[in-house]
């Protein structure tokens, strides 16, 4: 058994849903154990005009019914095309998944027709972007656009639909729904830009919402009431949620496991408070570290940080990813990619010195 | 004595206290504003944008003076300003002996060397047919900095003192990741040995690694270079690692202003106290959600400032005396003030 599986028996107030997007109240014990989600060795490349770049190696991770997970590393680690993959919206060419499973509630999404896929997305497993404005239609307005998922996926009338939206409007905290059903999103600021986003991705009752840092665009105190909004609405419908931000403090906030990526590897995984009080491998230390403003250190006192910088994903060498950039590298992790270790039932990591006797 | 110079009592320093300017002040700010006229309609009004509305702060030589602030709080229209790229509706900029407030034409440019920025977007603000190496050395010929002859050797120097490699000078931006592009930017700020750097939100365009980095290069380069930072930044975190001293800006007025750890560890004003709680936190303790103050809505737009505390709109402990009369900064406490009515209710004594 993965660590990863494990996860999932801890869970049980969320009420799971069947493939027509009815409740189903109760289900056989042995569905309500497996996670929502599975990911199993997702492997993605690219073809560029350089070469192949393998942007995702062998990527497993698992959602809880009702659960948060944060998917946390710099730019270009392969947190959102982990999402994207998963969403089967990476563009083949010049993108492949080149192996793995993603199995949702049951089954493999990669092995669904076109059409089934539509089914899922919008209805089963939604999605929210960084920037509101790009993702929201200018020549509809917010109704409409509301209104359309809900149509499409349910089948219901055009004025129920609506009605949906104004009740989505009014959920997500937006005054007078009413009469912004009605408007187009260039009258809309960007924090309520993005409660619209929230109201069309929850309009269907998704089980599962992925937020591509759906708060970097914003203040930090429109962040703080899209956390709160993201949070209330998990505990109010039950709806899982993976997300993917560069901010540990997110993480620390918002979520209840943590998956850590490097170059388009996990890394580490595990519980936010085990990870953020006892992070194993070397990067997510640093990450944690080097976060400015965490603790009071003395004027003039430098942060701690990571030297170097990504290594490019073209020339992926045979060894540990992070060798060059880590302060404890040991010759073995030049010489052969470190195994994925399991901690506890809860934690893994992925690091020789993890490893015992090894190093 | 502190180097700020709001602490004169009852408030903002009057015009006339701005002689008796402590001798380690480098940039002293005095009731700046900057209003940006809209066109009105054809028959609406004429409209104007208060984007930084009577602001003064001083700077001290040597130390990092942090603005924070949202969207719409007029801190980079605050450092535009100081830099004197935009127009500026009344109020003064001194640095050091020199009124650069109302400088024009020639006379500005020979001052510019004086003080230079590092702007957001490290994508932007390169030329990208221009080899890193050249862009320092266009700053080094345009400033007229030492010996024609001397210059690339200069410019190989600032190239390695901000963490670059010598071989990377024949380089193409677009061949550089953000970060060292920020390097490459900090380099050709510091060409003409500025005593100033306006730095506009540097890091925030960064991964979080590479930000440390960069952070601590700015420390490093303070030290060695004598520096002088004005450091504009949403991000409470970063300001509070690198600032001395802080001021959060609110609408175009400062609101709060201490040196950091006064800020910090007890901020005043109910915005400065909504904004430290908003950022999200690693510490368990800091997290009860509770005893947060939570803003409702989105910053008003400065084109219509309300009558009174322009905060009263959404802050959580305003009374009909706020939304009447604007209040003023008062000091409160060494070094400290703050621009709140109901400030000494609020906070328990410390």
């Amino acid at each position: 058994m993965s660590p990863t599986d494990a996860i999932a028996s801890d869970v049980t107030h969320a009420t799971p849903r069947q493939a027509d997007g009815t409740a189903a109240p109760s289900r056989d014990a042995q569905q309500a154990e497996k996670p929502l989600l599975q990911v199993e060795g997702l492997t993605v490349e690219f073809r560029t005009r350089r070469g192949t770049a393998r942007v995702l190696d062998d990527v497993s991770l698992a959602v809880g019914r009702g659960q948060t997970l944060g998917v946390v590393g710099e730019s270009g680690c392969g947190k959102s095309v982990t999402a994207l993959a998963l969403m089967r919206l990476i563009a083949e060419p010049p993108g492949r998944i080149v192996a793995g499973s993603v199995m949702f509630d049951g089954r493999d999404l990669l092995q669904l027709p076109e059409a089934g896929m539509r089914r899922v997305r919008g209805n089963r497993i939604s999605m929210i972007f960084q920037e509101p404005m790009t993702s929201l239609n200018p020549a509809y307005t917010v109704g409409d656009q509301i209104a359309e998922a809900v149509q499409l996926h349910e089948g219901t009338s055009r004025r129920e639909a609506l009605a949906r939206a104004v009740a989505m409007l009014q959920a997500v905290g937006i005054p007078a729904p009413s009469q912004r059903v009605h408007e187009y999103p260039h009258q809309f600021s960007g924090g309520m830009r993005q409660r619209v986003m929230i109201a069309m991705a929850l309009a269907c009752k998704p089980d599962l919402l992925i937020a591509d840092e759906p708060t970097t665009a914003l203040d930090v105190t429109v962040q703080a009431q899209i956390f709160d909004l993201i949070h209330d609405l998990r505990e109010r419908t039950g709806t899982a949620v993976m997300l993917i931000t560069h901010d540990m403090g997110a993480v620390a906030e918002m979520c209840d496991r943590v998956l850590v990526m490097y170059a388009g590897r996990v890394v580490e995984t595990g519980p936010v408070a085990a990870i953020l009080g006892d992070p194993r491998h070397p990067y997510t230390r640093g990450l944690i570290a080097c976060a400015p403003g965490r603790r009071i250190v003395a004027p003039g006192q430098p942060l701690e940080e990571i030297a170097g910088t990504v290594p490019s994903l073209l020339e992926r060498g045979s060894g540990c990813l992070f060798a060059d950039r880590c302060t404890q590298v040991q010759p073995r992790c030049r010489a052969e990619a470190p195994p994925t270790v399991a901690l506890d039932a809860q934690r893994s990591v992925q690091c020789w010195l993890q490893v015992e006797g090894a190093a | 004595m502190s180097s700020t110079g709001i602490e004169a009592p009852g408030g903002l320093p009057p015009a006339e206290q701005a002689d008796a300017q402590a001798p380690d002040t480098l940039l002293r700010v005095r009731d700046l504003k900057v209003h940006f006229p809209l066109g009105g309609g054809l028959f609406g009004p004429k409209r104007v944008v208060k984007a930084v509305d009577g602001v003064s702060f001083d700077v001290k030589r040597g130390s990092t003076f942090g603005i924070v602030g949202e969207s719409g709080s007029g801190k980079s229209t605050t450092a535009l300003a100081v830099m004197r790229l935009v127009k500026i509706t009344a109020g003064t900029v001194r640095l050091g002996e020199a009124e650069i407030g109302h400088l024009e034409g020639e006379a500005l440019r020979r001052e510019r060397r004086r003080f230079q920025m590092v702007f957001q977007d490290p994508y932007a603000s390169l030329n990208p047919r221009k080899r890193a190496g050249d862009a320092i050395l266009d700053a080094l010929n345009l400033m007229n900095v030492g010996e024609s002859a001397a210059r690339p050797a200069r410019a190989r120097e600032l190239f390695l003192s901000t963490g670059l490699r010598p071989e990377q000078l024949q380089l193409f931006p677009h061949q550089f990741s953000g970060g060292q592009r920020q390097r490459i930017v900090l380099a050709r700020a510091l060409a003409a040995q500025p005593e100033l750097v306006v730095c506009d939100e540097p890091v925030s365009a960064l991964d979080v690694a590479i930000q440390a980095q960069m952070l601590n290069l700015m420390m490093r380069l303070q030290r060695e270079f004598g520096l002088t930072y004005l450091f504009i930044s949403h991000d409470l975190a970063v300001v509070r690692h690198l600032c001395d001293e802080v001021a959060v800006m609110y609408l175009g007025r400062i609101v709060e202003q201490a040196p950091r750890e006064a800020l910090f560890s007890r901020p005043l004003h109910p915005y400065t106290r909504a904004l430290w709680s908003a950022a999200p936190s690693f510490d368990p303790a800091a997290r009860t959600r509770g005893d947060r103050i939570r803003l409702q809505g989105d910053p008003p737009s400065p084109l219509n400032i309300p009558p009174g505390c322009r905060f009263a709109g959404r802050c959580p402990f305003a009374v009909d005396v706020c939304r009447q009369t604007e209040p003023a900064l008062r000091p409160m406490g060494v070094s400290h003030t703050v621009a709140c009515h109901r400030v000494e209710e609020l906070t328990q004594p410390a």
